[in-house]
């Protein structure tokens, strides 16, 4: 793959971690960004995914992944087991989003969360405009078929962290193909946070 | 075990094999056993598939179930049946013969040429029955252990097996951790749980009811053949599932009506005794109770499979299936959450089936791509794929 098409996220995540770190990535998919921080950054991955076909295509990677979900993988784990644990895309699909978080911080010394902004302008026109549901590029789903359970902004999010005293260490807001600068709850479509314990 | 034609052996087939013995533990170095017992002089009954490298990295030990032996791949002159998991171990197969050097061992206790309790006792020049020590998991792991220095190799690339060859895996990394690469423990758990002590026990309890079981010395006199036969029937329900159990048999009777009687009425029940008859002939009554009694003794849990505050090495992939009621995921699960106490690098699959606790010797597509690439990693670390960038 050229790394055009390597997602945004993927490369900005790529580019947080450090090398020889242990990562684990919840909701990992096929493996598509933990293969290249292994490859090159020689990281200590660790996947946890539901879906069958992604895992044995994370096994064909030579990826090392559990088959679970998410709000049940992290108890075992002792604290501080990672540098970094990874909730890019998979935090609005967990129920108790607020268990995952604080599991997340106790077992990684970061976390990092990336998810897509409710706010984000078209998602705000569809609403105002047409009365329906937003269908963004990062919220593509019918309402109907969606995996997402919980909806959320980048201002809701960061309201969220000052609530639970999570220190936001880095913050960063993506739009379809560039990084946003300028009133990102309006103008970025994701957003990836990397969060610690205050 | 499939039935296949000496004239067709397959290009996918080891071919034909011969079983090798290898004996130890003569006068005065009698092994000691968990018990506190100890046996000799002890004979391993093995077979190899492959070749072994020069550096002797490529070894990988396969692990046999309750009522499995040393053929697990390929067939033996003259005969018909291939081994028990020829489906997974040959050239290009997931255990791929033309990379790897398979080895395969029957376990101590067992009756397929290792020593066991109808072997004959050196101090009595008898068939030992009951006099054989008992055994346990790690007593079997410990004999292979002793045909692993023979055969020269210090590290293996990979133990793996299923159901008791599952609990004989996750033991080699208790026992040794240090000298194994990988472990692939599938369909299998930490510890026995009472359910499966249970079925265990009625499985005991029907051979040792059969008169014919005679306190274990039947051996002049021929197998107890009502209460084994009885015993292995229990065995293959919890080996299917309810579905499985209904797609193979559903309520079909074996003629068109009922008999009113109590002949084999429905094809389940001609199922069952047809492979009960078959056991006897191929499995000592005396080495089905030693090696159910292993069984149940096995308990790596709290910490024993990995002692607190240390880690080791070896990767794992751990496999269950879906519809195994036997040995259920969430007792793979067990040693998953015991992995991640101590940070062990590991996969675990849960793999869909509907044939129950049978699924590690029939569901070959799925186990062969994880096993496959599972292995490759170990063996040559990451190969870069394509011009995959960021």
């Amino acid at each position: 793959m050229e790394s055009k098409n390597i997602h945004l996220d993927y490369r900005i995540i790529y580019s947080i971690i450090e090398p020889d770190s242990r990562v684990l990535d919840l909701g990992c998919g096929e493996g598509d960004l933990l293969y290249p921080l292994v490859r090159d950054k020689h990281v200590r991955a660790q996947g946890i995914e539901l879906n069958d076909k992604a895992i044995q295509e994370c096994v064909k990677k030579g990826l090392s992944v559990f088959q679970d979900d998410i709000e049940n993988s992290l108890r075992e784990y002792p604290d501080h087991s990672f540098d970094y644990v990874i909730l890019n895309q998979s935090m609005q699909e967990v129920k108790k989003v607020d268990c995952v978080i604080h599991e997340a911080l106790r077992i990684g010394n970061k976390v990092i969360v990336g998810f897509p902004n409710f706010a984000y302008i078209k998602s705000r026109l569809m609403l105002f405009f047409k009365g329906r549901s937003p269908i963004t590029g990062s919220l593509p789903y019918l309402w109907f078929d969606t995996p997402n359970v919980r909806f959320l902004s980048i201002t809701d999010f960061k309201n969220f962290c000052v609530e639970k005293n999570i220190r936001i260490v880095e913050a960063h807001y993506l739009g379809e193909k560039e990084i946003v600068h300028l009133c990102p709850n309006l103008l970025a479509m994701n957003a990836i946070f990397v969060l610690t314990k205050n | 075990m499939k039935k296949m034609k000496k004239d067709t052996i397959k290009n996918d087939s080891v071919g034909v094999v011969e079983t090798q013995y290898y004996t130890f533990a003569g006068p005065g170095r009698k092994h000691k056993l968990e018990s506190g017992d100890t046996l000799g002089l002890i004979t391993l009954a093995y077979e190899t598939y492959g070749t072994l490298n020069k550096d002797k990295s490529n070894a990988i030990l396969a692990l046999h179930a309750l009522s499995g032996d040393a053929h697990a791949a390929g067939v033996h002159k003259g005969q018909e049946d291939t081994g028990w998991w020829d489906n997974m171990i040959g050239p290009g197969k997931a255990f791929d013969t033309n990379r790897y050097f398979v080895i395969c061992s029957n376990v101590i206790g067992g009756c397929k040429g290792s020593t066991g309790p109808s072997s004959l006792n050196p101090a009595t020049g008898k068939p030992y029955a009951l006099d054989f020590p008992f055994i346990t998991v790690a007593d079997m792991v410990h004999a292979q252990r002793h045909l692993i220095d023979f055969l020269g190799i210090d590290k293996l690339l990979c133990v793996a097996g299923a159901s008791m060859g599952g609990m004989q895996v996750l033991q080699w990394v208790a026992s040794y951790p240090e000298r194994v690469r990988s472990a692939i423990p599938i369909a299998t758990a930490l510890k026995h749980s009472p359910q499966q002590i249970a079925f265990n026990e009625v499985v005991r309890q029907s051979i040792m009811a059969d008169p014919a079981w005679r306190e274990g010395n039947y051996y002049e006199y021929g197998q107890p053949e009502k209460g084994l036969s009885v015993a292995r029937m229990i065995g293959h329900i919890t080996f299917m599932s309810d579905q499985s159990m209904e797609e193979k048999f559903s309520r079909r009777l074996k003629n068109d009506k009922f008999s009113f009687g109590f002949d084999a009425d429905f094809e389940v029940e001609g199922y069952l005794r047809y492979r009960g008859a078959n056991f006897v002939k191929r499995f000592d009554a005396n080495s089905y109770l030693y090696i159910t009694k292993a069984i149940d003794y096995f308990d790596l849990s709290g910490g024993k499979l990995i002692p607190h505050g240390k880690t080791v090495n070896t990767r794992f992939l751990i496999i269950s299936f879906k519809s195994d009621w036997l040995y259920p995921s969430h007792q793979s699960q067990e040693i998953v959450r015991a992995l991640k106490r101590r940070h062990v690098d590991a996969t675990y699959c849960e793999l869909t089936s509907t044939y129950g606790h049978d699924a590690f010797l029939v569901e070959v597509a799925e186990q062969t791509t994880l096993i496959k690439h599972f292995l490759d990693k170990t063996f040559n670390g990451y190969l870069v794929a394509g011009n995959y960038g960021i």
